[in-house]
């Protein structure tokens, strides 16, 4: 078959050519021609943004206010309210109310018993549901006590009490604010946009600065993390409200904030509450990375785990996680269910209407009365807890010392053909010869405009003096998403060919997607111990999902007309696949492989704890140095590799779609 | 002694697309071409308007013909680009705020074509909902509630939720909730056509039922004409934005002021729009029983055909108008559709 190139294509391909050839020989290319700064951005050319933004940060902190009022202030004043709730709620699940004065401080009051705690998580899902859901959630909550992980489960619960309620609301009132004003949604959409392409590392750093190491930095950085997506859907949400209640809530003389709050957000509660369902999980995702600036709890053992590379300890507390996420997630997606339609009220008292919340409140009272006398009542014994910490120790130093060789194998190959050709290739590139192609690339993607963002974002990461960094991102970024890819897009095909399969995959990605982020790590870890190999299957894994999720919605929604007509032609099942169902799916998988490289992104911070040498581990040094400057620049270079390949394989699935005529 | 007029409209338009006011203040009367070559959308191009106290007046087009925007018009749920709206000769787009809100709180009801009913309240709290914003004392809009919940037949099922009842039903609980505050006017936005034909006949008939008691002044759109001759006292023909033809059904198909409006009217029998007075010969002497002039020819039709001679008319005061045969009203049952 002879092939034909286009002008076109022989010119795109003549320079992809190009690029990976300077790439692969760019090095001795510098030295040949002595010209090292074509490798490696000249230092005096560094724009010292770092420096300026400690300045502005100590500034901030220091001198700046409004009146009498410091920024300080604020902040302590901020710090102030959450706290008050938060000692609370913890103090009521965890610690016990304490009477302060003098040395040793009195119990006023124990924390709630496990068993009222248990008996209240199974009242709520039968309330919510079921006795299936009650059943569920209590068993959640009987493993957390019998696996000896109840009291930090109880801290970590109360964190996500106070930062769900705040996250919510806060969520809902800027979006409501964002529906009222159109100029609102101007100013909060890109916010919105940055936010949720900066690694939550980078804004650890300034809160950090802000508020100090401790519980309330950590809950001020949950709920900053968690909102967006609240008010996003609180936008939408109320955009998608019939007009016709729109009308009719004028009609009947509603003043605006009646209209609002009586006619719009009630109708739209549905909607609203998969918003709570979002920052709910958030919130839990957070959980471990809060830790790092002061969060207690499960989190911190996790942390702590992984510090000290105890791989049992950080397993079971990794999987308490996922267990008070699923009980958690569970029950407030029952409860959305429940809110969205409205139920008959039971005649009869409140003590009658409200049986469940009697017993619930007389169980607690019991407990804390006879807890007086029989300790076991308040927490559940020690020497009945079970522990599997030295059942995966014991698994994992079997493996290592058994498959060693097979283990090392495996990554020596990878590291050999896979990583490092692709780190020297990238590393060796002329920087200006980059950002040249990525305005190129811009431009036939998307127009001048894309053009100049992705030109004016590559030549600033240039000038920040975090090119080879960056690099090194984008390879390990690259290299993990290229892997995801090849895995994920064949199982997102099978799982939409060929229903059993598609089961098991699903049953296999929901479980990748409940873990906790550090959790991957933790087994990788132990295998392979630390280095780029580690932290690429880490990232692979959790970035695996939608690359797997988007191929087989795409697959699955190929209009049957054409499948049809595919049949009628007489393609075979193979040409089918080939010809018809990849090209038409194409759009949505590379809807997917955007969403892994937004989901690799953000695991490359975390990836830097096993030593990697990228821009995650520049925020990274400084997150421990508290160094706001360093910590923002290296965080907002990540956002900025983000913002190009989001902007570009956007632009490319839109185009896409436009020749398939799916858009116009 | 004619009624008085309760809604009027002067020279309203609704015009979309970029700055259509500064392009309307230039252009005062822009024709159909005008409007296209500034690229702007005309959704109500100069509707005037006059309804009476009392009255069913029936916008009717087609959709896209804009009826449900000059409805929106006449409420003001949309700014009109110009032009004055007259609500008891007071101008509605001059109203404040508050003024607009006081006048839907005790003014106006609408209903709605898919209902709008609220779904986390139940059919009494959806009901009492207008009484509810208006802070009124809860145990009398309670029983006001009632009472209008029991008028659309409804009663028993007040602590249903409005996913528990049908589609009439739940128009039941639309058309009641616009009720409870007594409004002097009163929209209805298709509200009957989202339901199956045959709910749709029982709900027409409900509907007269409760305007007999009523007797408020009505504005009712629809896209069906035979339910607009089935219900309407006048007859407003929207095409494209413009009203084409303000009429009685029974003028409308005697004098169709374009072909636009002598399509619509060919289909509907001519006997259940056109009544006696309209086909008789006037000022003719008969001998036996007067029919009324008012009568629809359906209604009568059977009694003069089975009567040997021509029978005499007379109109609402007993007087005798004229007289009416068999040739005329055959030429009805049975005519190719051209008027008498």
């Amino acid at each position: 078959m002879k092939v034909h190139l286009t002008r076109q294509a022989a010119i795109c391909w003549g320079l992809v050519l190009a690029t990976i050839l300077l790439g692969w020989f760019g090095r001795d290319l510098a030295k040949a021609l002595d010209a090292r700064w074509l490798v490696k951005v000249p230092p005096s050319w560094d724009i010292p943004f770092n420096t300026y933004i400690s300045a502005a940060m100590a500034w901030l902190m220091e001198e700046a206010a409004v009146g009498p009022v410091s920024f300080t202030d604020a902040t302590r004043s901020i710090a102030w309210l959450i706290e008050q709730p938060y000692e609370l709620a913890l103090n009521l699940l965890a610690h016990g109310f304490l009477f302060d004065p003098g040395p040793e401080p009195q119990v006023l009051l124990p924390a709630a018993s496990w068993i009222a705690v248990t008996a209240a998580v199974i009242a709520l899902g039968h309330y919510c549901r079921s006795w299936g859901l009650a059943a569920l959630v209590g068993a959640c909550f009987a493993y957390l006590a019998v696996f000896g992980q109840w009291d930090s489960a109880m801290v970590t619960l109360a964190s996500v009490l106070i930062a769900v309620p705040i996250g919510a609301g806060g969520g809902l009132l800027a979006g409501i604010w964002a529906y009222r004003h159109p100029l609102g949604e101007r100013i909060l959409s890109p916010v919105l946009d940055l936010m949720q392409t900066i690694p939550i590392f980078a804004y650890l750093v300034p809160i950090l600065f802000m508020f100090g190491f401790g519980p309330v930095s950590a809950l001020v950085a949950t709920i900053i993390y968690a909102t967006p997506p609240m008010i996003r859907i609180t936008i939408m949400a109320l955009k998608a409200v019939d007009p016709e209640i729109l009308d009719f809530g004028r009609m009947a003389g509603t003043t605006r904030r009646q209209l609002m709050w009586r006619v719009l957000v009630p109708s739209a509660s549905q909607s609203l509450m998969i918003g709570v369902n979002q920052v709910i999980m958030l919130t839990l995702n957070m959980v471990i990375i809060a830790s790092m600036i002061g969060a207690g709890g499960l989190g911190f053992d996790v942390l702590a785990a992984l510090r000290r590379l105890d791989i049992g300890a950080g397993f079971e507390a990794g999987i308490a996680i996922v267990v008070l996420a699923i009980a958690v997630d569970r029950l407030s997606q029952a409860f959305a269910e429940r809110i969205g339609q409205a139920h008959h009220t039971k005649p009869g008292s409140w003590a009658a209407r409200n049986k469940r919340t009697v017993l619930v409140l007389c169980l607690l009272t019991v407990t804390w009365v006879l807890g007086r006398f029989s300790p076991l009542l308040l927490d559940y014994p020690q020497s009945q807890t079970i522990t599997t910490g030295a059942f995966w120790n014991d698994t994992v130093k079997y493996l290592n010392v058994n498959y060693f060789d097979a283990f090392e194998a495996v990554k020596i190959f990878f590291l050999q053909w896979f990583l490092l050709p692709i780190k020297k290739t990238l590393l060796g590139i002329p920087w200006p010869w980059t950002i040249a192609m990525l305005t190129l690339l811009g431009w036939r993607a998307g127009g001048w405009k894309l053009a100049a963002l992705c030109g004016a974002m590559s030549a600033l990461i240039a000038v920040s003096g975090l090119w080879a960094k960056a690099m090194v991102t984008v390879y390990l970024c690259g290299a993990s998403v290229i892997l995801a890819t090849l895995i994920g897009v064949p199982l997102g095909v099978l799982a939409a060919l060929n229903r059993r399969a598609g089961i098991a995959i699903n049953l296999l990605i929901d479980t990748l997607q409940t873990l906790p982020s550090f959790v991957y790590l933790i087994p990788v870890v132990m295998l392979f111990r630390v280095g780029d190999f580690t932290a690429m299957i880490a990232i692979v894994l959790y970035a695996l999902a939608p690359a797997v999720r988007y191929a087989a919605h795409g697959v699955r929604s190929v209009s049957g007309e054409l499948i049809e007509a595919g049949l009628v032609s007489g393609c075979t099942k193979w040409q089918l696949l080939r010809l018809v169902r990849l090209p038409m799916a194409l759009p949505e998988i590379l809807l997917g492989i955007n969403q892994t490289i937004m989901l690799a992104l953000s695991m490359l911070v975390i990836t830097a704890l096993v030593g990697t040498r990228d821009l995650g581990q520049e925020v990274y040094i400084a997150l421990t140095k508290a160094d706001t400057g360093r910590g923002l620049v290296a965080g907002l270079a990540i956002a900025f590799i983000a913002i190009i390949a989001d902007r570009l394989v956007n632009a490319g699935a839109r185009g896409a779609r436009i020749r398939f005529g799916l858009e116009s | 002694m004619t009624p008085k007029t309760k809604l009027s409209c002067r020279n309203v338009w609704k015009l979309y697309g970029a700055n259509p006011e500064s392009f309307l203040r230039e252009n005062p009367a822009p024709s159909g071409e005008d409007i296209r070559r500034a690229g702007i959308i005309g959704a109500v191009r100069n509707a005037s308007i006059d309804i009476a106290e009392g009255e069913i007046f029936i916008i009717m087009g087609l959709s896209g013909s804009g009826k449900s925007t000059l409805v929106r018009c006449l409420s003001r749920l949309i700014e009109p680009t110009g032009g004055e709206v007259l609500f008891d000769g007071v101008d509605l787009l001059r109203a404040s705020e508050q003024e607009l809100i006081e006048i839907r709180r005790h003014k106006m009801g609408m209903v709605f074509q898919h209902f709008a009913l609220l779904p986390h309240l139940t059919v009494l709290q959806n009901v009492m909902f207008p009484l509810t914003v208006q802070a009124a004392p809860r145990a009398k809009a309670e029983a006001k509630a009632r009472e209008v919940v029991e008028l659309v037949g409804l009663k028993g099922r007040e602590d249903y939720y409005p996913r528990e009842l049908s589609g009439g039903q739940q128009q039941r609980v639309g058309i009641a909730r616009s009720l409870v505050t007594e409004p002097d006017l009163w929209f209805l936005d298709e509200p009957f056509s989202a339901l199956d034909p045959l709910i749709r006949r029982e709900m027409q008939d409900e509907f007269m039922r409760l305007q007999a008691r009523l007797h408020k002044t009505i504005v009712f759109i629809t896209h069906d004409f035979e339910e607009a001759v089935r219900l309407a006292d006048r007859i407003a023909i929207m095409k494209d934005g413009e009203i084409i033809q303000v009429a009685t059904p029974e003028d409308l198909v005697l004098n169709p002021a374009t072909a636009y409006v002598a399509e619509f009217t060919r289909h509907i029998p001519r006997s259940k729009v056109l009544t006696v007075g309209g086909i008789m010969t006037p000022d003719a002497q008969a001998e036996g029983v007067p029919v009324p002039a008012a009568a629809r020819v359906s209604e009568v039709a059977e009694q003069i055909i089975a009567a040997d001679a021509p029978r005499p008319v007379c109109d609402a005061n007993g007087r005798i108008v004229g007289s009416i045969g068999r040739t005329a009203v055959a030429r009805v049952l049975f005519g190719t559709g051209e008027a008498a």
